[in-house]
């Protein structure tokens, strides 16, 4: 049988659904959007197969296509996945689905928006299942302008003015772009004497093994990779275009920065800085350790003191990408396990907490805490989905947010016992926030004016629904998560201990 | 003597007289669109006819005259670049001027000129084709007869590029005395490092950075860039800038290779000041064409930066950047005349609400501008990758750094420019028309945009080759 190639699929998917909303007249609206729903069902159906199908006991590089792209330049177009990106590529397209469905009630040109949010979910796609840096680096950064537009064109100006953020947004991530790009120059042509080099991840992978990179090359330019993907994960203190960018995005493009693009950023430096710059990571590990409890100790008290909801979770998510980074920094299976798997613990539940916001604002018009109250009277359905996200985030067992956690904090125990208890402190005030939004804005007394507001129904169950299950099933059943992340860390940390530790 | 080597300009050159001809003895009220038309299906013409010549490598008028891939590669580029703005601007040419044979005829005489700068093998043929470029763009930026800054723009263009000519031929006559020799392989020889060669190559570099509008000699560009008309500005911008690097790469890898460690740290001073001040001030413009002039000298910058790697490869990168910032700058200008014969000023206020208007035109602008920042999975990505890849190889990693970070601050003022697109309500709810060549030039660069972006690498075949035919 001829090689099905999957992964092309899946990343292509959203791209005709581009070209077909391209050619659609811009009245027709509700055709749009089933046209992206259409789009997105294709691409998780595919994915699930994808998912199901993934040997875990062979582990390793799967659906793999590998096509010349550049010869000169040694850039081909190789696609595959393995235990790291899998998890990472169901997120994308299940938030990614989600946000069709968030988005139903967005009228004023339509068309762009839907155009502009599979863009954004394609660059997505596009940067997990590619193993080629330069394809990588197409991708990167495809989200970009599409963020910049859908911010400036729909989203809200509550605290800073929607162009201020969307601008702000923009400048970060490409300024730290900039310089992951300058470290990608420097490792491509430092890695392999020319007329041998290559984009190709593995390949790059194999230079440190036969010696090609030194030491001092891998610290400068795992340092650039660092300020690009940092920014990318808003790591302290390249973070504060993330709560301004996300309180003034329209609802799903909250849900897929949060939940989605920025995870990016982990991967990177997990696919990139550590499995191509071991060295380098080595040397800045207990820096970023250091700027991880920041990340959580930091971010925690500013939520605590904010009053609108989307600022709240927007905190909140730089905070929980301070746990990410301490798996990262630790530098042993178990706590990079922890890593990978928070990043889609903490995406599916930071992208449910921001589609619960957006119904919230929907039916009330206001996201300040203290304006809100007893919701859970009128609207039983938001408030289950909102109890999920926020039980989740502080880490209830039982819900997918607890065994990354606790994987994460038991792995990097053994390397930094300090850093970890300081981090595992700060799920005390992660607890303290979260419960106070869900008593302030779900419990107390019922308050009359919002009787009229409708519980979530129709499409806007979608999301809740979906991320909802995932929440709790993979909660419960931990293992569709953690073994195949595992099956994927362990084969290529293996090779690294042999080689750098 | 192989008079047929110079086929193509000679068909230029009667393609011009033709033109003249034609136009006096058309009707006087008989439109002049037609002649544009004619124009465009002769280069097509001889643009394919000089496929033909591809892996030839002959000279002719005793070494002055070469033809090889190298010289090909930006003849072709020019010829492109001439074909395409002649497509976006016959409606804008039309309704400027009652002379329009004059224009596109001249038009045609510049393009020889730069033709011949492509192969100029020696510093007399350099400064010729030089001038014929020059001297008929001084007529074409004030073209616009009932504009004052047209005329201004003119005369301000005249004034600086003779004194930059006066310059640049003077350090010729320097060279030329002290190596005795104006053909660039004999200097090549007979070069040393003696002061009067130094002068005579310092003051060449600086009448050569003031046809590529590099800093600190850029000051002409964005008044001329406003003031002249938008075709013209284009054409400055893309062919008149490509055929002056043309000649820089000829002149400094061919001529003065031995000399690389005089020059080679002036360039890279020069290519990181251009950088900073082109995107640094273009911030502030509220023109589109002033805006674009700015970039122009940013982007002059970057290509200028590929010089450093004093190899094939730096000089491939070069010749993809010339060729992507081409397609660009197409793009950008097609849709500044569009915008211009809707609403008759060049504004980037102009612009608002272009995206409802008119989505084809908006995503364009938004793709070209961010191509010339550099953004993937645009063509401008790839032009950068080549370029900075080579000289991060020499040693000039800083520069790189430089240029990406300050690429990715000039994507703020695309995004100004973008937001208005994009965010603004538009001024008027008037249907927006086009001509068909201008939709057709287009989506040509959109497509050509993403294309260079995503498979560069039958474009970087081609400069490849042409790269290789210098050494």
């Amino acid at each position: 049988m001829v090689h099905f190639p999957l992964l092309t699929t899946i990343l292509l998917t959203p791209i005709w659904g581009i070209l077909v909303l391209a050619i659609m007249p811009r009245e027709a609206d509700r055709t749009i959007k089933m046209i992206a729903a259409v789009t997105m069902s294709i691409a998780l159906g595919l994915t699930l197969y994808a998912y199901w199908f993934y040997d875990v006991s062979l582990g390793g590089m799967q659906y793999v296509e590998n096509v010349p792209w550049i010869a000169e330049l040694g850039v081909a177009y190789a696609l595959g996945v393995d235990g790291i990106s899998l998890p990472l590529l169901l997120l994308t397209i299940l938030v990614g689905f989600s946000t069709i469905f968030v988005s139903w009630k967005v009228d004023t040109r339509a068309k762009e928006y839907f155009i502009q949010l599979l863009l954004l979910i394609a660059g997505a796609i596009g940067t997990f299942v590619s193993q080629d840096l330069f394809i990588f680096l197409l991708f990167y950064e495809l989200g970009i302008i599409p963020t910049y537009i859908m911010v400036a064109v729909w989203g809200s100006s509550k605290r800073v003015s929607k162009d201020y953020a969307a601008m702000k947004m923009t400048i970060y991530l490409l300024l730290g772009s900039a310089f992951m790009l300058a470290g990608v120059i420097a490792l491509y042509v430092n890695a392999f004497p020319a007329g041998m080099r290559t984009f190709g991840m593995q390949a790059l992978a194999q230079a440190h093994l036969i010696g090609n990179l030194s030491e001092s090359v891998q610290v400068v330019v795992f340092f650039l990779l660092l300020l690009g993907f940092g920014s990318t994960l808003s790591m302290w203190p390249f973070y504060s275009w993330a709560p301004d960018g996300y309180a003034a995005a329209p609802t799903g493009v909250s849900m897929l920065h949060a939940g989605v693009l920025k995870k990016i950023g982990g991967y990177g430096l997990i696919r990139i800085g550590l499995f191509i710059l071991p060295l380098g990571v080595k040397f800045w590990a207990p820096f970023i350790a250091f700027v991880a409890v920041m990340n959580v100790l930091y971010a925690a008290f500013v939520a605590l003191a904010q009053k609108d909801l989307k600022y709240i979770v927007g905190y909140s998510s730089i905070s929980h990408m301070g746990y990410i980074l301490l798996g990262f920094a630790a530098l042993n299976v178990i706590s990079l396990d922890g890593a990978i798997a928070n990043m889609f613990a903490h995406g599916i539940m930071s992208a449910l907490f921001f589609a619960m916001i957006g119904l919230v604002y929907d039916k009330t018009n206001t996201r300040q805490v203290h304006e809100l109250g007893g919701l859970a009277h009128q609207m039983p359905r938001v408030a289950i989905g909102f109890m999920l996200a926020g039980m989740s985030s502080l880490g209830l067992p039982g819900l997918v947010g607890f065994v990354p956690e606790f994987t994460t904090f038991v792995g990097a125990f053994k390397v930094y016992p300090l850093y970890t208890l300081l981090a595992i402190s700060g799920i005390v005030f992660t607890a303290l926030y979260i419960l106070r939004v869900l008593a302030n804005v779900l419990f107390g007394p019922r308050r009359e004016e919002f009787d009229t507001c409708r519980d979530a129904s129709g499409v806007e169950l979608v999301s809740l629904v979906l991320l909802g299950t995932i929440l709790v099933v993979v909660g419960v059943f931990p293992q569709v998560l953690m073994g195949t992340v595992n099956s994927g860390m362990e084969s290529a940390m293996a090779t690294l201990f042999g080689g750098a530790f | 003597m192989n008079i047929a080597l110079l086929t193509s300009e000679i068909a230029v050159v009667i393609l011009a007289l033709l033109i003249i001809v034609f136009d006096l003895l058309m009707p006087k009220q008989e439109t002049r669109r037609s002649l544009g038309d004619f124009a465009v299906c002769g280069l097509l013409g001889i643009l394919v006819y000089n496929f033909n010549q591809y892996g030839t490598f002959a000279t002719v008028y005793h070494g002055f005259f070469v033809v090889d891939n190298f010289a090909l590669f930006f003849k072709q580029l020019f010829m492109v670049a001439t074909i395409l703005t002649l497509l976006f601007s016959l409606d804008y040419v039309e309704r400027m001027t009652r002379s329009a044979g004059e224009f596109y005829a001249l038009l045609l005489l510049g393009l020889v000129g730069m033709m011949v700068m492509a192969s100029a093998n020696d510093l007399l043929t350099v400064f010729i084709g030089l001038e014929l470029m020059t001297i008929v763009f001084y007529i074409l930026v004030g073209f616009d007869l009932k504009s004052v800054k047209s005329s201004e723009a003119g005369i301000k263009y005249a004034i600086l590029g003779s004194a930059s000519s006066a310059v640049l031929l003077y350090g010729m006559s320097w060279v030329y005395g002290f190596t005795g020799s104006i053909m660039l392989s004999q200097i090549a020889m007979h070069l040393t490092a003696s002061p009067a060669i130094l002068l005579g190559m310092g003051l060449m570099i600086a009448g050569f950075c003031f046809k590529l509008s590099i800093v600190p000699f850029h000051m002409w560009a964005p008044d001329v860039y406003e003031g002249a008309p938008t075709p013209i500005t284009a054409m400055l911008a893309m062919a008149s800038k490509a055929a002056g690097f043309a000649v820089v790469l000829r002149v400094f890898l061919v001529g003065f290779a031995g000399l690389q460690a005089y020059w080679l740290p002036i360039i890279a001073l020069l290519a990181g000041i251009s950088m900073i001040v082109g995107i640094v001030v273009a911030i502030w413009q509220t023109n589109i064409k002033r805006m674009l002039a700015y970039s122009s000298i940013a982007q002059a910058g970057y290509i200028l930066s590929g010089l450093l790697a004093a190899n094939a490869a730096g000089v491939k990168g070069m010749l993809v950047y010339a060729v992507l910032y081409m397609v660009a700058n197409v793009g950008a200008f097609a849709v500044t005349i569009a915008v211009h014969n809707q609403c008759g000023s060049d504004d980037i206020d102009d612009l608002s609400g272009l995206a409802q208007r008119s989505p084809l035109l908006a995503v364009v602008m938004t793709v070209s501008l961010l191509s010339m920042a550099g953004l993937p999975p645009m063509a401008g990505f790839v032009g950068k990758m080549y370029i900075f890849m080579a000289i991060t190889d020499q040693g000039y990693f800083w520069l790189a750094i430089l240029g990406l970070v300050l690429s990715m601050v000039s994507v703020y003022y695309y995004m100004l420019v973008v937001k208005v697109m994009y965010s603004k309500d538009a001024k008027d709810q008037q249907a927006f028309t086009m001509s068909g060549s201008l939709r057709i030039v287009a989506l040509l660069s959109l497509i050509a945009t993403l294309f260079i972006g995503i498979y560069s690498a039958p474009l970087a075949a081609l400069a490849n080759a042409a790269a290789r035919s210098l050494w």
